[in-house]
């Protein structure tokens, strides 16, 4: 845990935008801007991508990230690398203490595997990056999603190899904050996930900004 | 390798630094054997028919409710299926969230070890080998993802930090893969990035591809918690 304030002003902030639940979006965020991601309402899962604006086949690498890094968490400190090993943003400030980068995004055939086969129908991340990539973003497709971060999400692991969706440990008004160190597109699904307790049971809204 | 040899369509070596790759047909079973102990193989695996479907560390890690990969485990595609099922593994542990060491990397550890001093024991690395191999598939950076890393233990505490577990993998332990679905598997039998040892040491590794049974009603792939029951059934609704 690596809990950092920032001393950014919100009414400064060159963008600043509520996202429902079960929404994707889209950014471009150039170098030296700073992105916070806040949780309105308490524990809730941003799923989120990153990618090189100028070349988005390099984009965010969880593995490279962890290894780097020598840990699972992302917290106040945590540089976000991408698959060529360059760093991608830096997690500035955090008040909510660790993110999860293991647990990926929700989709519809997941979900049949994870809860039961009739869930298929259930809305899903996967289905909010694809369609914010479809509309807003023609040089991304369905081979760019790759594992992603989930702010605001506790997936503990084990010593012995194990893995578990357990209850959130964020709460309202909990941030986090990265500085980009180039300039990325930042893709986003704000979770919609019902089944586990990712979003407390409750997809509540999120909101963006950027200095 | 086998009792009986003439059971493998394919035995071949994949020597140290080496990369690899083949399609496993719905029913063939990939053995990796660790002839010296502390190899490294890192593996990429994609639907065969449909490389768009690929395999998905997250998806894999949270269907069990693991974050290693070992006998009775499967390896889920994005679409909710199984591509693979470890079937045998004398190890106990293969690494699944740390990644490859890129050229940059291998360097810095090692020095540049160039083919034009080392000729073919030159220093090669995962993320180069991977690509050059998925290149033959008309793949590429863009379908790179988390690779599995077989005969590596990477160990996390409560924390979340991670250790190095050193000579996780004996000379001679072998693991299998039963392919449930066609998958094009791609390997790379290079130092992992977190392997402390100062020298660049690749060890010689053994491939061998045999046919594998039916899949039993029982079997303990499928039978290892409800959710892999699912991914079987909808790998069978697949190809039905």
């Amino acid at each position: 845990m690596a809990l950092r304030e920032s001393s950014l002003d919100p009414k400064l902030a060159s963008l600043d935008t509520v996202l429902g639940s079960g929404l994707g979006y889209s950014h471009v965020v150039q170098r030296g801007q700073t992105l916070r991601i806040v949780d309105l309402e308490g524990n809730q899962a941003v799923d989120t991508l990153f990618f090189s604006a100028a070349d988005p086949s390099e984009r965010y690498s969880a593995v490279d990230t962890i290894r780097a890094q020598g840990a699972v968490y992302l917290t106040t400190g945590s540089a976000l690398l991408s698959t060529e090993g360059n760093v991608l943003l830096n997690i500035v400030a955090d008040t909510c203490g660790r993110h999860d980068t293991l647990g990926g995004a929700c989709a519809a055939e997941s979900n049949q595997v994870r809860y039961a086969l009739e869930k298929k129908y259930m809305h899903s991340c996967r289905d909010n990056f694809l369609l914010e990539i479809q509309q807003r973003r023609p040089e991304l497709s369905k081979r760019d999603l790759t594992a992603n971060i989930n702010f605001f999400m506790n997936v503990p692991v084990t010593p012995e190899g194990g893995l578990d969706f357990d209850d959130g440990i964020s709460a309202p008004g909990r941030y986090v904050e990265m500085r980009a160190e180039s300039d990325v597109i930042v893709l986003i699904s704000n979770c919609p996930q019902l089944n586990n307790p990712c979003n407390g049971y409750n997809p509540t809204p999120v909101r963006i900004l950027v200095w | 390798m086998s009792d009986k040899s003439e059971d493998w369509l394919i035995q071949e070596p994949l020597r140290g630094g080496q990369m690899y790759s083949r399609v496993l047909k719905r029913g063939q079973v990939l053995r990796l054997t660790d002839l010296e102990g502390g190899a490294a193989v890192s593996a990429l695996l994609y639907n065969a028919d449909q490389p768009l479907e690929r395999y998905n560390m997250p998806d894999t890690l949270k269907a069990q409710h693991i974050v290693r990969l070992t006998a009775g485990y499967v390896l889920y595609s994005d679409m909710g299926r199984v591509l693979c099922s470890v079937v045998t593994d004398t190890c106990g542990w293969h690494d699944t969230i740390t990644g490859v060491a890129n050229a940059a990397l291998s360097v810095q550890k090692y020095g540049e070890g160039s083919y034009q001093v080392l000729r073919n024991d030159w220093y090669r690395n995962s993320r180069d080998n991977l690509l050059v191999e998925l290149g033959k598939y008309g793949l590429g950076k863009r379908d790179f993802g988390a690779s599995v890393n077989f005969f590596t233990k990477v160990v996390p505490n409560a924390a979340g930090e991670l250790s190095w577990v050193p000579e996780h993998s004996k000379p001679g332990s072998l693991v299998e893969l039963r392919a449930e679905m066609n998958t094009l598997v791609v390997l790379s039998n290079t130092p992992h990035p977190l392997d402390p040892a100062p020298k660049y040491t690749a060890k010689s590794v053994e491939v061998g591809v045999r046919l594998a049974g039916p899949v039993a009603a029982d079997d303990a792939c499928k039978k290892s918690c409800p959710e892999n029951e699912r991914g079987f059934l909808l790998t069978d609704a697949y190809f039905s």
